[in-house]
């Protein structure tokens, strides 16, 4: 589903985001990249989401080279992808329902489809209670699950995380990884980036393992070894 | 249509939710639609001004006493044709010694000697109004030409005022012709500072919002649905604004009708009111496009990235 072709991203001389970095992820994996701070984690996810251009080499997503796709064939392709972070990126001028109303309106969705998906979406992250509540009257984990029910709500193929766990509490965060692993036994591909070694083991998927901008380890049933 | 809707839905919830950004909008907008307004009212003042200054210019053809009056009937006719001419009055030498009379009832040492000449000293004359100042040196110089020869006119004309007043004329035709020059360069200097300093404070909103825009580009929004509803903010902050200059001008206005009308020539309140709806649209087309536009081009910058 997605192919990193010999991909490297220079900031400059001595910084280096990534380097030579070629990875292939196939479609309904659950895949968790680890790292310290800096070690690129980040940069790999621009790389896909298109938000960063590589120094060298390609991503595609599919068949699509995602660097070479400009205004509308962009908008397109991020449709396909849910994206959540570890500040939330949530509209702060816009209730929960308006958030993930937003995301609906964007890829085109009627009124009728919002007013039946939205509220379900929020049950499913237990949010039902907080369905007017604006970003700044939910706490941390709230937060993140209303950012997820966002990043679903139109069925993309990839569920990108990045970091979703970074800001949490222990609690919180067990039950974002819940919701995560529920969407990928639903059939959706999901990245997680983490440095949570808690988090990395109770996944027990595919583990990539980076370092200083490259790859060093990509174990199947991975554990976290830093 | 239901893009069209949510847009404008949309532009309309995040004005009442921005509260006092909102309206820190619309004040300063207010500013600018109040100079432009000024401005309106302003040209409207000096142009009625200098219209009142150009009627009070006419040229004065005076005739020999004892003129023959078919003559002078001709001349008038002939200059009545003239394109430069707006019009021509006739006054004939009795009524010029009437008038006379008239200015100098209180006078009586003038009125005696009148009395005594026992006959009229005063020709006719000719009142000429030129359609603009710089005109009048046209017309006499026709005045002065052949075609007043073979009229059989000149031996009667006694003599034309022009060249008595034409350094006068001149000066008042430079001193209108500059204020209407200032007139225009200090417009457009005041529109152009005020539309800057409205276009930074409408950037310096969506600034604000700058992460909200990045967001609605991950999310998968189209350029014209993050874009939409801040243009719609814009155009409501020209609407809000346009309706607080238009309220705010009719007590000023009222103002300076009452205290300033005789010094101005002319009721401003007056004018404002009569003229409120073609002001009213002016100030409202001038504060929605300032609006959207600046809103426009200062989303775009967020957009790119």
């Amino acid at each position: 589903m997605i192919y990193f072709n010999d991909v490297s991203k220079v900031y400059n001389k001595d910084s280096v985001g990534i380097q030579n970095v070629n990875l292939t992820i196939s479609s309904g994996e659950f895949v968790s990249i680890v790292g310290h701070s800096g070690a690129g984690k980040t940069t790999l996810i621009k790389m896909i989401l298109a938000e960063d251009k590589p120094t060298s080499g390609t991503v595609s997503f599919e068949s699509l080279d995602v660097h070479k796709l400009r205004g509308d064939d962009l908008t397109k392709l991020r449709r396909r992808m849910g994206v959540v972070f570890q500040d939330f990126k949530l509209l702060p001028n816009k209730t929960a329902y308006e958030n993930i109303a937003f995301a609906m309106e964007a890829v085109g969705k009627t009124n009728q489809e919002i007013a039946s998906d939205v509220p379900h979406v929020l049950e499913l992250v237990d949010l039902a209670s907080k369905i007017f509540h604006f970003p700044h009257q939910l706490s941390g984990g709230e937060k993140q699950r209303l950012a997820i029910a966002r990043a679903i709500i139109n069925q993309p193929e990839l569920i990108i995380a990045d970091e979703p766990t970074g800001n949490l509490d222990p609690v919180s965060t067990y039950d974002v990884i819940q919701i995560l692993k529920k969407i990928n036994d639903l059939g959706t591909t999901v990245i997680l980036t983490t440095h949570n070694r808690a988090v990395v083991e109770s996944v027990g998927k595919r583990v990539i393992t980076m370092e200083k901008g490259k790859v060093v380890r990509d174990d199947k049933d991975g554990k976290y070894v830093i | 249509m239901t893009g069209f809707h949510r847009i404008i839905k949309s532009g309309l919830l995040s004005f009442r939710r921005n509260g006092l950004v909102s309206w820190a909008a619309v004040l300063i907008m207010t500013v600018t639609l109040a100079v432009v307004t000024s401005l309106l009212l302003l040209q409207a003042v000096l142009s009625f001004s200098l219209e009142q200054i150009k009627n009070k210019v006419d040229v004065t053809i005076y005739f020999t006493p004892g003129a023959p009056e078919e003559k002078i009937l001709l001349l008038k006719e002939s200059i009545s044709k003239l394109p430069e001419v707006a019009e021509v009055n006739y006054t004939s030498a009795q009524e010029a010694i009437t008038i006379f009379r008239e200015r100098h009832s209180d006078d009586y040492p003038t009125i005696q000697a009148l009395d005594e000449i026992n006959e009229n000293p005063l020709g006719a004359y000719l009142n000429v109004k030129a359609k603009e100042i710089s005109q009048y040196e046209s017309i006499a110089n026709f005045m002065k030409s052949d075609n007043v020869l073979v009229l059989g006119s000149a031996n009667i004309i006694d003599k034309i005022n022009y060249y008595e007043n034409k350094s006068v004329i001149e000066r008042l035709n430079n001193i209108i012709k500059g204020a209407k020059q200032l007139g225009f360069v200090i417009t457009l200097l005041l529109v152009i500072i005020s539309i800057a300093v409205t276009l930074n404070t409408i950037r310096l909103t969506i600034f604000i919002s700058r992460e909200e825009i990045s967001i609605m580009r991950l999310v998968g929004a189209s350029r014209i649905r993050v874009q939409g509803p801040f243009m719609v903010e814009g155009a409501i902050y020209g609407l809000a604004a346009t309706i607080l200059t238009t309220l705010l001008f009719l007590p000023a206005t009222a103002w300076v009708g009452r205290n300033l009308t005789s010094f101005l020539g002319m009721n401003l309140f007056q004018y404002y009111t009569s003229n409120l709806l073609q002001i009213f649209i002016i100030i409202l087309l001038s504060g929605i496009i300032l609006g959207s536009v600046s809103s426009l081009l200062a989303v775009r910058r967020y957009l790119e990235k």
